[in-house]
């Protein structure tokens, strides 16, 4: 580990805690058993602030921080649940299942899905944004797998880790705003990528039923995602 | 004391909800105790009554009979309670929206049908452009999640509402339980 | 190049100015070019060479002049006479005129308050030298500041002066540009990099295209100061695909000050060295956000990422990085030519300096204009524009573009500097400013604002992807009338959210535009969802239709 790096106190949800200067909140937050919630950050992948439900508040700021990309700092004091971040939260769940067609009871993550779980442990019941009902393309061209952009988060889990982990960058985002896809080599077939190696790791890194293995039941599918801390254990050489 | 006013009524739905209201089973008996039961598919009243304390809705908001009745229902009903996945989200139903009408009905009643092709149009209700969930059309008081919620959850629920609480359904049921 | 040869190209090119008795220069930057600009500078060059009178009449093309709205312009002196909306056919009766009375049909009077009433440091070349030669700028003062940085400050000195300055980021979030350079200047790292924006990209702005169109030289000089004060060796310009002239003209500039000396190896024969490249960008609007610029150059998605680190920690390849707008660059000669305390006169007390604004919409004369700051709203539109044409009145002028706000008149009076527009729920911007009248209609006009960043948002994060769709749908659903009164306040709830919760600053301000008509204009948003009317007679609603809720 680098010598110069040093280590910080400071309080979440007035406790004391301790984290080198390096890592986020986010992290310190979960090695302490505090729940922020989150659907975009994974263990083991670059953090990129996308879903925005990580945020938080600092004392004496008015403004909201992504707690998965956010440094700790000496004496913060870090507020992860106020009403008001309650709401923004909710509303983002909303805005996730307005924009495509989430329709759980027919999912082959239902049960098992990182949405689902957090509507339920965040206490959404219903959404008051009204739905967009897009036209959304089903890719099943893979031999083993398929991806299903109605249930799409746009979480970028899977263009992640197959860059960073795989090394094969199948994966890439096209389109803007919410016309934006996740899309396989330059938007071609996925059963038609050069790249792919079939690896499996976007399937099973990804939060929804967007993308899931073929001829796998709802019960069957479920994520395993040990493997890419794991894989960043060895790689990093940690202790 | 006297008995609440309990209806439940089913739109566009498959009616699994109300199959799992009655999986209550014997707590059924105390509820009845409770409640008198004026209006749903289950009993034989053929209209609404005027003032109503407790209604269930399942189901999506399709077409314009569904409409018609859940307007009618709500003015009707003190506490409206969305009753399962397709009362809070549309749920099935609404996976027709991102096309049209009228391309949903010929894929139904021409495109896959060789004998006698026609779409109904006689003394079936017109479906709206989208199928929609319940508090979109009509105020909702009460959001019981789950495809179809659990019959614990309902019975839950319903208690709570009896003791006059708002239930707080958290980690009880979700959206496609 | 030394200074010596500098000053020796600047008097040969005086002198040779100096032996034509009449000059005529003709507007060739975008807007009189629509206009055919082009063709009025060779019509007219023909003509003076007919009438053989070529050695007494200099005729060249010049950068953009103004009064975009009488394009295309030509201006003669010693005469002191603007000609507007000059055809091919007119070009004779010009030359003719030369040095009797002028074509008083086409005459524009220049005593009008519209050029009377601005102020030139950014624009001060421009419509004066020919854009696309070198010598021209260096005979106005060019490079000059550059060779007095190089040879007579230390990278210190020069961000002590553009710190005393008080010069503010002109991209529209008015960060110290002092700060900037200096935390750049401390950033550890192998390379450093300057890079300038000008994937300019709000609704009717056009201030940065003409810069560069008008005077490239300044920017590229601007950027070389950065670059000796900050400790970098590499620039780039990021320019959008749309504006091919500008990209012309700076590949032009860049080249010439490279084949001079100016830009490349040991400049002025100091260690100082110094490149820049022109990147293109391909039309996104959100590559004007500096982290997704930045991506965008190192060949990635123009997606922005979460500050900080800021790119003045850790920008371009990871390096510390200087990003400022070309209007900023184009500012830093004057401040080191004329001196700190010279810039820091103008203004007022806390935004120092001019703006160049994009003046459009409703007013009399559009184009660009170059004002102090402080000058209240009203002068601006009703003495430099000239009031609203066709005697209808006022309603609100918007600035700052999709990411500013609507001011109605009752705040006319208002000083446009960075914190009193900020006040009113808009913001300087870049320096986009369209007039309305009361044939606008303020919902449109937040949808139309609204439907611009809902396109342009790029999907990363989930309030501005959906977002801003939502408030778009809300906004649509006002317009066509099947709103009802209780939306109002979700769709501020919402607009509120999006605000604060956003990643990068075109979610954070993509709300403005409604926010700030919501505050002024209420009662036009009611009036379209409870009468089923719009205030300005401008929506089509549609008649009292069945509800499909």
């Amino acid at each position: 580990m680098n010598p110069s790096i040093r280590v910080k106190t400071f309080k979440i949800d007035d406790r004391d805690v301790s984290a080198r200067e390096d890592e986020t909140i986010l992290a310190v937050a979960r090695q302490n058993g505090i729940f922020i919630p989150s659907l975009c950050y994974m263990d083991g992948l670059t953090p990129i602030g996308a879903c925005r439900l990580c945020m938080v508040e600092i004392k004496g700021s008015t403004k909201l921080f992504a707690s998965c990309v956010t440094r700790v700092e000496e004496g913060i004091e870090v507020i992860t649940n106020s009403k008001r971040l309650q709401k923004y939260r909710l509303r983002i769940l909303e805005f996730l299942f307005s924009e495509r067609n989430h329709i759980c009871s027919v999912c082959v993550s239902n049960g098992h899905c990182e949405l689902q779980s957090m509507a339920d442990q965040l206490g959404l019941t219903h959404v008051r944004v009204p739905y967009r009902y897009p036209i959304q393309p089903v890719d099943a061209t893979h031999e083993r797998f398929v991806v299903d952009h109605n249930r799409c988060i746009l979480c970028a889990r899977c263009v992640r880790v197959c860059d960073e982990i795989e090394g094969a960058h199948t994966w890439d985002i096209m389109g803007r705003g919410v016309e934006a896809r996740v899309i396989t080599d330059l938007n071609k077939p996925w059963g038609e990528s050069e790249s792919c190696t079939n690896c499996s790791k976007c399937v099973h890194v990804c939060p929804t039923g967007a993308l899931s293995e073929k001829g796998k039941s709802t019960a069957e599918m479920k994520k395993k995602q040990q493997f890419l801390p794991y894989l960043t254990w060895i790689r990093e050489g940690r202790t | 004391m006297s008995k609440i006013s309990f209806a439940t009524v089913w739109l566009d739905g498959c009616s699994g909800c109300h199959m799992s209201f009655l999986d209550i089973d014997q707590r059924l008996i105390e509820l009845a105790e409770k409640v008198d039961v004026v209006y749903s598919p289950l009993v034989d009243h053929k209209e609404f009554p005027l003032a109503v304390d407790v209604t269930l809705v399942e189901g999506a908001v399709s077409s314009d009979e569904d409409r018609e009745k859940i307007i009618n229902i709500r003015q009707k009903t003190k506490t409206l309670v969305s009753l399962g996945d397709c009362a809070l989200t549309a749920n099935v139903p609404s996976m027709r929206n991102p096309f049209l009408v009228k391309d949903v009905l010929d894929r139904a009643y021409m495109e896959n049908v060789t004998i006698n092709r026609q779409i109904p149009r006689e003394g079936v209700p017109r479906l709206l452009p989208y199928s929609r969930p319940v508090h979109e059309v009509v105020s909702v008081d009460v959001f019981i999640p789950g495809c179809p919620p659990p019959a614990d959850a309902i019975y839950f629920a319903l208690c709570e509402l009896l003791e006059g609480r708002m239930p707080d359904l958290t980690g009880k049921t979700r959206f496609g339980a | 190049m030394t200074p010596e040869e500098l000053y020796q190209i600047a008097e040969e090119e005086q002198e040779s100015l100096k032996r034509f008795h009449f000059r005529m220069f003709v507007c060739t930057a975008a807007g009189c070019l629509s206009s055919h600009g082009d063709s009025v500078l060779d019509a007219l060059k023909k003509e003076i060479k007919e009438a053989g009178r070529e050695e007494e009449c200099l005729c060249k093309g010049v950068g953009c002049m103004g009064l975009c709205s009488e394009g295309p312009l030509v201006f003669v002196e010693p005469d002191g006479v603007l000609y507007g909306k000059v055809k091919v056919e007119d070009a004779k009766e010009i030359v003719e005129s030369l040095g009797k009375e002028p074509v008083a049909r086409l005459v524009c009077p220049i005593d009008l308050p519209f050029f009377t009433r601005q102020k030139k440091v950014v624009l001060e070349n421009s419509g004066v030298i020919d854009p696309e030669r070198i010598e021209d700028y260096i005979a106005h003062s060019g490079y000059e500041a550059l060779v007095q940085a190089l040879t007579e400050m230390t990278p210190a000195e020069v961000i002590d002066g553009v710190f005393k300055s008080g010069l503010r980021g002109r991209g529209g979030a008015g960060y110290p540009t002092g700060l900037k350079w200096s935390t750049v200047s401390k950033g550890v790292g192998g390379a450093k990099y300057v890079i300038c924006n000008a994937d300019e990209g709000d609704p009717g702005a056009f201030m940065d295209r003409s810069v560069l169109e008008s005077d490239p030289h300044r920017v590229l000089e601007g950027m070389a100061i950065a670059a000796y004060a900050v400790g970098a060796s590499q620039g780039y310009i990021y320019v959008r695909a749309e504006y091919p002239l500008a990209i012309k003209r700076l590949q032009t500039a860049i080249r010439q000050a490279e084949r001079c000396g100016l830009l490349g190896n040991h400049i002025c024969n100091t260690t100082f060295s110094f490149q820049i490249n022109v990147r293109l960008g391909a039309g996104a609007f959100v590559c004007g956000e500096e982290t997704a610029l930045i991506a965008s150059i190192e060949g990635k998605r123009g997606q922005p990422r979460p500050r900080p680190p800021y790119p003045a920690e850790e920008g371009l390849w990871g390096c510390p990085t200087l990003i400022n707008n070309v209007e900023t660059f184009a500012n830093v000669p004057a401040i080191i030519r004329n001196g700190a305390e010279w810039f820091a006169a103008i203004g007022t007390e806390k935004s120092k300096g001019t703006k160049v604004f994009a003046l459009a919409g409703r007013v009399k004369h559009t184009g660009l204009i170059e004002v102090p700051m402080g000058i209240p709203l009203r002068d601006i539109i009703f003495e430099i524009g000239g009031g609203i044409p066709d005697e209808r009145n006022f309603k609100a002028v918007q600035t700052g573009g999709p990411s500013g706000g609507c001011i109605p008149k009752e705040h006319l009076d208002v000083p446009v500097d960075y914190d009193s527009l900020s006040q009113l729920g808009s913001i300087m911007g870049s320096g986009g400013m369209i007039v309305m009248d009361e044939s606008s209609c303020m919902v449109d006009v937040a949808r139309f604002f609204m439907e611009f960043c809902m396109t342009e948002s790029c999907g990363k994060c989930v309030p501005c992807r959906v977002g801003t769709a939502q408030i778009h749908d809300f906004l649509q659903k006002i317009i066509n009338g099947d709103a009802v009164p209780d939306d109002l306040e979700f769709l501020k709830k919402i607009c509120d959210m999006v605000k604060e919760t956003s990643l990068c600053g075109l979610g954070q301000t993509a709300p403005n535009p409604v926010l700030s008509t919501l505050r002024f204009f209420r009662d036009e948003y009611v009036n379209h969802i409870v009468n089923k009317e719009c205030t300005a007679g401008a929506c089509k609603v549609p008649a009292k239709q069945e509800v499909h809720s």
